[in-house]
């Protein structure tokens, strides 16, 4: 950059560029530094104050909001209620957008309607979703518990007296809410995953096929030895960006239990929505900054351990 | 898709099979919507018996969410927000990715890696400070406080650039010698060669504000100036157990984006594909 110039010309061309330059980035620049960079800093330094409208009224409490973290269990169970949707949903959309890629591999019609289909509800607002959800899981009208009547006057009028179909609680009990979600979560997530493991599929060199076959392979050694390490960099991307999402939910599980936000007993609260509440409905900014830096500290050691692990580079 | 190679003659029992799978899961990822559809047009009293199709067809819901609420207006002003941001980050998510791969400038790392950070940020991490500066500035309730957190995005930069370093150069030399400004030789050369990413970064763009929901449901506090994601929530939080009139609402919240998605499929699919695989 400070190097003697040696030849004129092109000094002058660049230094003309770099002054463009310069001046493309100055406003998105600006909006970075000013809009992105500034308020995360700004989080991490609320977070050390207690909240006050006027900013000469808040006090610099240091670690106190961090301390108490430790010890609130709600925040704890929203903590483990994110790990548990990640746990749930991240690996179910792989495995079902993985099938569902490898079926569509396998038709030559209706390829692109159906992978138009899986695709749809991607791309639908995450509130509407969750309210369409919410009525499906209806405990007395639900579309679910219909079926499950149905299900066991089937079953009573066959004579099968041994086989009988309970109506579920699904949303309204701790034990199945969470659940619940995560098949929201799953249903909305799997369209992305299945456009780009078919597109990932659909690049990997018939050749390689072709060879595996000559030697005798079977499709299951196909699938372990050629079409999965191949996939590896698709696959890694799907499972970074859907673990990003799911430490994030908030839409949905906000609007599926909307008089009880957080569901039974906290069953589906998340960290997102429990920042939300803390913050907006208790005006406790203060320490709903505080989590907000946790939840980014957790997003990032996560994701730099998925990337340092499922990373392996295939060479063939 | 199929150029070039004979159809099956012979009926292949792998193939039906995969169909046959394909149709089950079709059918159950599209009933919710048809489900939605299907209650949205019954009245009250059939929502709670049993049967699946309305007994009678009614507009009834469609017509009280539309004239007995702000729902117009929370149309108008999702549409807004989702085009003035979509139209901002087409403009500086290219400008910057063009800058990034096509001009040379001390500093072009430190750059690029800060706008790449930016990325690593959760948008709950931000909500309370854009919270704090908007109630300071007077943004809440506006349209630019609804809309400046999505104005340039590090996602359309990376995109963009990437879209701009497989130009080849020799378009730009011939530019240069044609006399264009900097500016110029972004706009008539480089821009018109990206259309694709663009098309892509664009549909996304809009559909992600469309959707939004965090940040619209903060900043406003005034129900006439909610977006579509916020008036269906709180709409549909006042409408208690009236479900017929949720399911309105939330259809007409999902199928602008479903026609959306449908005029516009082949660019969506290929977008998607060209971040996942290329990004």
């Amino acid at each position: 950059m400070a190097t003697a110039p040696r030849r004129r010309r092109p000094l002058r061309l660049a230094s003309r560029e770099a002054i463009w330059a310069y001046v493309f980035l100055l406003v998105p620049l600006a909006f970075f530094l000013g809009l992105r960079l500034w308020p995360a800093v700004q989080s991490f330094l609320l977070s050390l104050q207690t909240w006050h409208v006027n900013p000469d009224m808040r006090n610099f409490v240091g670690l106190q909001y961090y301390r108490e973290m430790l010890n609130t269990p709600r925040l704890h169970q929203a903590l483990g209620n994110t790990l548990l949707y990640t746990l749930i949903s991240v690996p179910t959309q792989l495995v079902i957008g993985l099938v569902m890629a490898l079926l569509l591999t396998s038709v030559e019609r209706f390829r692109g309607l159906f992978r138009a289909i899986f695709f749809a509800p991607y791309i639908t607002p995450g509130v509407a979703v969750a309210w369409v959800w919410g009525w499906m899981y209806n405990v007395n009208n639900g579309i679910f518990n219909a079926f499950i009547i149905q299900l066991d006057d089937w079953a009573a009028a066959l004579g099968l007296t041994w086989l009988s179909f309970e109506i579920q609680p699904f949303l309204q009990s701790p034990r199945q809410a969470l659940v619940s979600v995560a098949a929201v979560v799953i249903w909305q997530g799997l369209g992305f995953q299945v456009v780009i493991f078919l597109a990932g599929l659909l690049g990997i060199p018939r050749s390689f096929y072709e060879a595996a076959r000559i030697d005798g392979a079977n499709a299951w050694q196909v699938f372990w030895s050629i079409t999965l390490p191949l996939l590896n960099p698709v696959l890694l991307f799907s499972i970074v960006i859907s673990t990003i999402a799911s430490l994030q939910l908030f839409d949905q599980v906000i609007n599926i239990n909307f008089t009880d936000q957080g569901g039974p007993l906290g069953s589906t609260l998340t960290v997102a929505v429990y920042m939300y509440l803390e913050a907006f409905e208790r005006a406790r900014l203060g320490y709903a900054a505080a989590v907000t830096v946790l939840l980014f500290v957790i997003i990032l050691v996560i994701t730099l351990i998925q990337i340092r692990f499922l990373n392996r580079r295939v060479e063939y | 898709m199929a150029v070039g190679r004979v159809p099956g003659r012979r009926f292949r029992p792998r193939v039906a099979l995969s169909y046959l799978a394909l149709s089950v899961l079709g059918v159950a990822m599209a009933f919710p919507f048809v489900w939605m559809l299907l209650t949205s047009f019954k009245s009250i009293r059939e929502i709670f018996r049993p049967g699946f199709l309305p007994q009678v067809w009614t507009l009834a819901n469609y017509q009280e969410v539309l004239f007995q609420t702000e729902f117009p207006r929370w149309f108008l002003n999702s549409f807004i927000v989702a085009s003035v941001t979509t139209v901002s980050v087409l403009f500086f998510c290219a400008l910057v990715g063009y800058t990034l791969a096509r001009l040379r400038f001390p500093g072009k790392e430190i750059v690029f890696v800060l706008i790449l950070s930016t990325m690593m940020i959760p948008t709950e991490m931000l909500v309370i400070p854009w919270f704090v500066m908007s109630a300071e500035y007077g943004w809440t309730n506006t349209y630019w406080g609804i809309a400046f957190p999505g104005l340039i995005t590090g996602f359309g930069v990376f995109l963009m650039r990437q879209f701009f370093s497989t130009l080849p150069l020799d378009l730009f030399d011939a530019g240069r010698l044609d006399g264009l400004s900097e500016f110029g030789l972004f706009w008539r050369v480089g821009m018109p060669l990206v259309r694709p990413g663009l098309a892509a970064l664009g549909i996304f763009t809009f559909i992600g504000n469309w959707n939004a929901f965090l940040w619209p449901l903060i900043v406003v506090t005034n129900r006439s100036m909610r977006t579509i994601p916020v008036g269906t929530a709180l709409f549909s939080g006042e409408a208690a157990t009236a479900y017929n009139l949720i399911m309105a609402a939330s259809a007409l919240a999902i199928v602008p984006v479903l026609i959306i998605f449908i005029i516009f499929q082949k660019q969506i699919v290929e977008g998607v594909v060209l971040t996942g695989v290329k990004g």
